[in-house]
């Protein structure tokens, strides 16, 4: 075979090496690294190294070096007019010899001159530099022929496209962490937000003052027993904190009377889901559910409630979870016409209404939440902090929800065998 | 094909040579062995290294690159590097490219 013909399968075997290299996906500055082994064992080139451009610095910066010693420099300027001679060339070899017109080889003359670099290739990809090579001479101590140049060319052509579709990962990174922290901005931003609305809320009535704050921190410990997701229980916790936003446009009278409310203000306070559906709504909540929370969170399981009068599975999950916070806090907090009733009778309250106003297994875990912080299993003290010490931990409290728990739950499960009409524990 | 690794052979028929065997197929991994065993012996003081090609059938183009850089670092270090044992489609390669020219052939 003619040595010519050699040389052309050697060369080739390298370029397709090269293309396996640059597909594969490792790491960016080892295929870098193997690249530049490639083009030098294609052609049998005894130093040379890879760079990439910076166009906010002008600079060529080194990615791979090969044998051009400890004092060559890392990282090379360009001036505007190489940068546009480069452009004009194209992705073509320049012998280093013949182009001391322009400022960079007039620059870099001495250390290209001393590592005997005979090739530049600046690779430009899309109209645009990425990068360059840089080859020594050939161990044969001949010239670079023609197709050798050509060789140089195709496998450049590989390497730049490497370089920019690096570029453009950073960019796409940078730009993601961008918007990553716009997102972070935006969504403290919506929890300032509704929080200020809670404020606002709890503002109309002095009674219920922390009344949302507390009904969003309920719900959310019901997501939490439920265990839903860190996002889930985020969206849970905003429903509790918004459910009452409708009574913004209630008269403070009406929320705040010592007496029973007459038919017409009642029509006016009952009229606050709606209302709080209708301000909800048009806001794009990362949780979508929010609005069905204020709309629905006085429905009961039984269909006696208001303001649609929904059976069991036509009230959306959300709103069960808050309708029991809601009743929850009511209950264990003084209104101007009734005392906040005692820890045991509130738990006997909420066993009685499972399956009528609240949805048995929220009231299981939520009650299981409060049972496992009595017991010390939890001590994140959730409940301590929203109900206080003394009445946490009144008489008789950790049976009675032992009791309860076991009632609606038992511990020993039971699997019923409808065919066989047997019970098997 | 099974790759071999290079093995540094532990006789040193001279004071300063070293003899290092290459493997059957040389490329990346067992190139960057050769490399590091060779930049081993040079800094230990070695002046002439002897890299055993009789178990190497194929040079892919990164072997060649490491092989280059190798008789460049023992010239940059005044040692003498020489290829030994090669079979005829190995030493058409390395004449192809050059590499005979910086190396003694034995």
């Amino acid at each position: 075979m003619a040595e010519h013909d050699h040389k052309l399968i050697h060369a080739f075997g390298a370029l397709a090496e090269l293309g396996q290299e640059i597909t594969n996906k490792n790491n960016f500055q080892e295929t870098i690294r193997t690249s530049l082994h490639l083009i030098s064992g294609a052609l049998g080139i005894m130093r040379g190294a890879v760079a990439r451009f910076s166009r906010f610095g002008h600079e060529l910066n080194m990615l791979a070096i090969r044998g051009l010693g400890d004092d060559f420099p890392l990282s090379l300027s360009l001036t505007l007019e190489d940068e546009r001679q480069f452009l004009s060339c194209g992705l073509t070899p320049i012998d280093i010899p013949q182009a001391k017109v322009l400022p960079f080889f007039q620059v870099y003359d001495a250390s290209f001159e001393r590592r005997s670099l005979e090739l530049f290739v600046p690779l430009v990809v899309r109209d645009e530099i990425v990068g360059a090579i840089f080859l020594g001479e050939k161990a044969t101590g001949e010239a670079y022929t023609n197709y050798e140049k050509e060789i140089v060319c195709a496998m450049g052509q590989h390497i730049g496209v490497a370089i920019a579709q690096r570029n453009l990962m950073a960019e796409i990174e940078r730009h993601a962490e961008e918007n990553r922290q716009l997102f972070d901005e935006m969504r403290s931003t919506y929890h300032d937000t509704v929080k200020a609305f809670a404020a606002a809320i709890d503002c109309k009535d002095k009674y219920t003052e922390g009344h949302s704050v507390r009904v969003g921190k309920f719900s959310e410990i019901i997501a939490m027993e439920l265990g839903w997701g860190a996002e889930e229980v985020e969206g849970a916790a905003v429903a509790g904190y918004l459910h009452d936003v409708g009574k913004l446009t209630v008269e403070r009278k009406i929320i705040n009377a010592p007496y029973r409310i007459n038919a017409k203000e009642s029509k006016e306070l009952n009229g606050h889901p709606g209302v709080g559906f209708e301000i909800l709504q048009p806001i794009h909540h990362p949780y979508t559910d929010v609005p069905l929370a204020a709309k629905y969170h006085h429905e009961r399981l039984d269909g006696r409630g208001y303001p649609d009068g929904l059976y069991d599975r036509e009230i959306p999950y959300i709103a069960k979870i808050v309708t029991l916070a809601d009743s929850f806090d009511a209950m264990t907090t003084d209104r101007p016409y009734k005392a906040r009733r005692p820890a045991k009778e509130v738990v006997e309250d909420l066993q009685r209404n499972a399956g009528k106003q609240f949805a048995p297994e929220l009231v299981t875990a939520f009650l299981g939440g409060m049972l496992k912080e009595l017991q010390g299993e939890d001590r994140t003290k959730r409940f301590r902090r929203l109900l206080g010490r003394d009445y946490m931990e009144a008489e008789g409290i950790v049976e009675t929800l032992k009791y309860t728990l076991n009632e609606m739950a038992p511990t020993t499960p039971m699997t019923y065998v409808a065919a066989a009409g047997q019970v098997i524990l | 094909m099974t790759t071999q690794s290079a093995v540094v052979s532990s006789l040193e028929p001279v004071k300063g040579t070293a003899v290092i065997h290459a493997g059957d197929y040389i490329n990346k991994l067992s190139g960057e062995q050769i490399e590091h065993e060779c930049k081993r012996k040079l800094d230990e003081g070695c002046k002439e290294l002897i890299l055993n090609f009789a178990d190497t059938e194929i040079v892919n183009s990164i072997g060649i690159s490491i092989l280059l850089g190798v008789i460049d670092t023992a010239s940059n270090k005044g040692a003498k590097v020489v290829f030994s044992e090669m079979n005829e489609d190995t030493v058409e390669l390395f004449e192809m490219l050059g590499l005979t020219k910086h190396v003694t052939l034995a």
